[in-house]
């Protein structure tokens, strides 16, 4: 194939995943909705996950085609352009959605979270679509000073350690969402799948523990293009002061809890504000900002 | 009398002392932080002297009066103000005075023993008893088990107290030591370092002495007379462009430099991601450029100016303006041009250049003359013709070759050259920055994935064994399990 017919043989996947990720979605609503069960006398329901199992397991394994088929597409996108494919907005998205998937992948196969599903089948299908629709750009090759190997580790780097903070982001709100239930007293049946309230508040900070020192490479290599490509390592550019900002923040969570015992509640407030930074950089500083990396191309 | 001046150096002392241990408590090292990253923000939203002067110009043209207070608040400036530098002096204070006295502490711990057993074991994590007929069998198993384990033992009278994972500090430590010596770099680099920008025609030497930059600056402390002596003719530049699209996708700069002056030449390429390195200072390839070549000549036909003018690229295609001077013609003469390197032609947009290589080339020029303001003492642009003094006398398009006749004499457009802009960049502190960022790293690696944990063994009428995870770690329960397991299992060898 040449590369006009690897970059549609691309789109056509991204679309094809469009569809993957829309069944696991629906599969996953389903499991949660229709285990759904009005108990017999009294006005309350219940849920019942044994009885939608299939639709749960279904949804899985769409997850596992989709995450299959993008990767398809996103190897095919790079092989288009002769180079690693996030050279602007629209490869860097559809590279994120590919490691956040990923990481609900490990966790699931890890710590059995199929509960996760609904959120990352969601958040992958909303990051996708606005990627084919808004952010599409045609596949190009890369400026020279975007040549360089150190961009590949720095970019990689970066969208990984993204996929897992956003996970680390969806685990501490789901803290906050099932401490809130169990204030009010003991939790639903079809909360009873989730994980206690301790595992929920451990995973998050392993998750952050695990992924903190590959977010300092990415800084760290991103410096390193920097110095090779424009002369200085570090110019606070919006985008660098970001990613800055984020690195301080994680290394603040990382503190409050190893060395002044946060927990909890407010240990996972400060791991959603330092996420947030995260989002704030990809989606504003991309969009709105400017600088030396403005390159999303929109 | 006395007595009360005393209490006075007491009190001072006490102070002192009694602040420095907040600076450097967590508390405050925790706060200060938080508060580094806070104030990282501002210079995120507002424009930066250093990096968009002209925005902060619109700001001050917008509303002077708001400008003026930003300015004192050193919101253009964000990361050199004095309260942002404030802020990681303070963080980095706190941060020798924790860590310092604690990798003293670690240093000394190294070779020491794990701490006695305590007495009550049952008040530690994961605490559980295993029956046991053999004492001495089992006390040697769990010691095998142990140091198979890799921890660290002290035998006691009847009871193993075992710790591994002293790593973790050193990583910790590490990490933290790291932090200083980027610090260190980073400090390095903005007081002893240089950095100059010029522009080059092809076929241009280049000396480095300060009088040789279009612009220079030096840090604090960087002696002027400590430029590396070397010289750097750019023999043939090269650009490559995608045919459909117009984006570059290549430069080659070939440069011959002699280093010192006088020494053989030596060819060396130059490209975008690849800087020419002396040392700790480089040569980087930024920016490129047209310069086209005209003659002028006089009334009499004598020729007075033969040669490039740099012109300023003003799109992705290179449409390039400039402007040519003439002082020493009467009245003198100038011109304000734009070159086009693949001209094209349409009604909305009148001449543009379509494409970034020259395939096509077209001068536009319009003639003034008067006085061109040399002389007034205000410096003023190469790149720009102040036409105050002056009366426009005729406008032209000239394609290769030719010739416009303006009255007071003639212009020719003969052809053209590539120019190339050098940022020479003097940074002695990279390196240290380099290895700190290396260091911290490897630290941080050893530190999160270190676990550092004890466990107890104590062999009476049964086994009883129990642990404790630093911070909390999980992965104990586990351990502890795999230990009762081993120790269960010789039970059922000897029966
Ligand atoms: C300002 C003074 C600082 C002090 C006094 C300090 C002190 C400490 C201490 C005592 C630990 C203990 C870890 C343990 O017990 O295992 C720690 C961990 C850590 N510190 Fe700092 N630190 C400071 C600044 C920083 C800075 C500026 C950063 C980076 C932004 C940072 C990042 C970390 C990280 C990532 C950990 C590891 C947490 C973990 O083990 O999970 N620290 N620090």
């Amino acid at each position: 194939m040449n590369s006009i017919q690897l970059a549609t043989f691309s789109n056509h996947a991204i679309y094809a995943c469009l569809a993957i990720f829309a069944v696991a979605f629906v599969a996953h609503t389903i499991e949660v909705a229709w285990s759904v069960r009005n108990v017999e006398g009294q006005a309350k329901t219940e849920f019942e996950f044994t009885r939608t199992d299939r639709a749960g397991r279904i949804g899985t394994a769409m997850m596992i085609l989709g995450f299959l088929v993008l990767l398809v597409a996103v190897t095919t996108r790079g092989m288009s352009a002769h180079r690693v494919p996030w050279g602007n907005m629209y490869e860097f998205s559809i590279t994120g959605a590919l490691t956040l998937t990923g990481a609900y992948l490990f966790a699931l196969a890890k710590y059995k979270l199929r509960w996760l599903g609904l959120p990352v089948s969601l958040a992958t299908l909303l990051t996708l679509g606005t990627a084919i629709t808004v952010l599409y750009r045609p596949s190009e090759q890369l400026v020279p000073a975007l040549k360089s190997p150190w961009l590949a580790l720095h970019v990689s780097a970066a969208i990984i350690s993204g996929g897992v903070f956003l996970v680390a982001n969806l685990v501490a709100a789901t803290y906050l969402w099932m401490d809130a239930i169990e204030k009010k007293g003991p939790r639903p049946t079809w909360a009873a799948k989730i994980p206690s309230l301790e595992s929920l508040d451990q995973l998050s900070y392993r998750l952050i523990a695990f992924v903190f020192p590959l977010w300092t490479f990415a800084i760290i290599a991103g410096a390193i293009w920097a110095e090779s490509a424009w002369g200085k390592y570090w110019g606070w550019d919006p985008k660098e002061t970001w990613a800055f900002i984020t690195w301080v923040a994680y290394a603040a969570y990382l503190h409050a809890r190893v060395t002044v015992g946060w927990r909890g509640k407010r240990a996972a407030w400060l791991c959603i504000f330092a996420g947030s930074t995260f989002l704030f950089n990809y989606i504003y500083i991309n969009i709105w900002g400017t600088g030396l990396h403005t390159y999303s191309g929109l | 009398m006395t007595n009360t001046e005393n209490s006075i150096d007491i009190g001072v002392v006490g102070l002192l002392r009694w602040a420095w241990r907040q600076l450097t408590s967590m508390r405050t090292a925790l706060i200060l932080l938080m508060l580094l990253g806070v104030a990282a923000i501002p210079g995120s939203l507002f424009p930066q002297r250093s990096q968009e002067p002209q925005k902060v110009d619109q700001y001050f043209a917008n509303d002077p009066t708001l400008a003026h207070w930003m300015d004192r608040l050193r919101l253009f400036n964000v990361y050199a103000s004095p309260w942002f530098s404030a802020i990681y002096l303070l963080l980095f204070i706190s941060l020798i005075g924790c860590v310092l006295p604690r990798t003293f502490t670690h240093l000394r711990a190294i070779g020491k023993k794990p701490p006695l057993t305590p007495k009550n074991l049952d008040r530690m994590e994961g605490h559980r008893i295993i029956a046991s007929a053999d004492a001495a069998a089992s006390f040697e198993l769990a010691r095998k088990w142990l140091k198979k384990n890799r921890y660290r033992l002290r035998i006691q009278d009847g009871s193993i107290s075992a710790e591994k994972g002293y790593l973790r500090e050193t990583g910790n430590l590490m990490f933290h030591l790291s932090l200083i010596l980027i610090l260190v770099g980073v400090a390095l680099g903005s007081l002893f370092g240089m950095k100059g920008e010029t522009i080059l025609n092809v076929g241009d030497r280049f000396i480095n002495t300060p009088t040789s930059y279009d612009t220079i600056t030096y840090g604090k402390f960087q002696g002027q007379g400590t430029l590396i002596p070397f010289a750097l003719t750019a023999t043939d530049f090269a650009a490559k462009y995608d045919p459909i699209t117009g984006q570059p996708t290549d430069y080659t700069l070939t440069t011959s430099v002699e280093n010192p002056i006088g020494s053989t030449p030596k060819k060396i390429i130059i490209k975008v991601n690849k800087p020419l390195t002396y040392g700790s200072t480089k040569i980087y390839l930024q920016a490129n450029g047209y310069s086209p070549i005209v003659t002028i000549r006089d009334k009499t036909g004598a020729v007075v100016f033969n040669g490039p003018t740099i012109f300023l690229p003003q799109d992705a295609d290179l449409t390039s303006v400039g402007a040519i001077k003439e002082p020493d013609m009467t009245p003198q003469i100038g011109f304000i041009g734009t070159f086009l390197p693949t001209a094209q032609m349409n009604m909305k947009r009148g001449g543009f250049s379509s494409y970034p290589e020259v395939l096509n080339p077209e001068l536009l020029l319009s003639a003034w003359k008067g006085n061109l303001g040399l002389d007034s003492g205000t410096p003023q642009s190469v790149y720009q013709l102040n036409t105050a003094a002056m009366k426009e006398i005729g406008i032209k398009a000239l394609l290769l070759g030719d010739t416009y006749n303006f009255g007071e004499g003639s212009i020719t457009f003969t052809g053209w050259k590539s120019w190339v802009n050098l940022q020479i960049v003097e940074d002695p502190g990279k390196m240290y920055a380099l290895f700190g960022a290396i260091f911290a790293i490897l630290g941080l690696l050893i530190s999160l994935f270190t676990r550092q944990r004890r466990i107890w063994v104590r062999v009476g009428s049964d086994i009883e064994i129990a642990g404790l995870a630093k911070n909390g770690i999980p992965g104990l329960d586990k351990e502890l399990d795999d230990l009762a397991r081993a120790l269960s299992g010789s039970k059922e060898e000897q029966k």
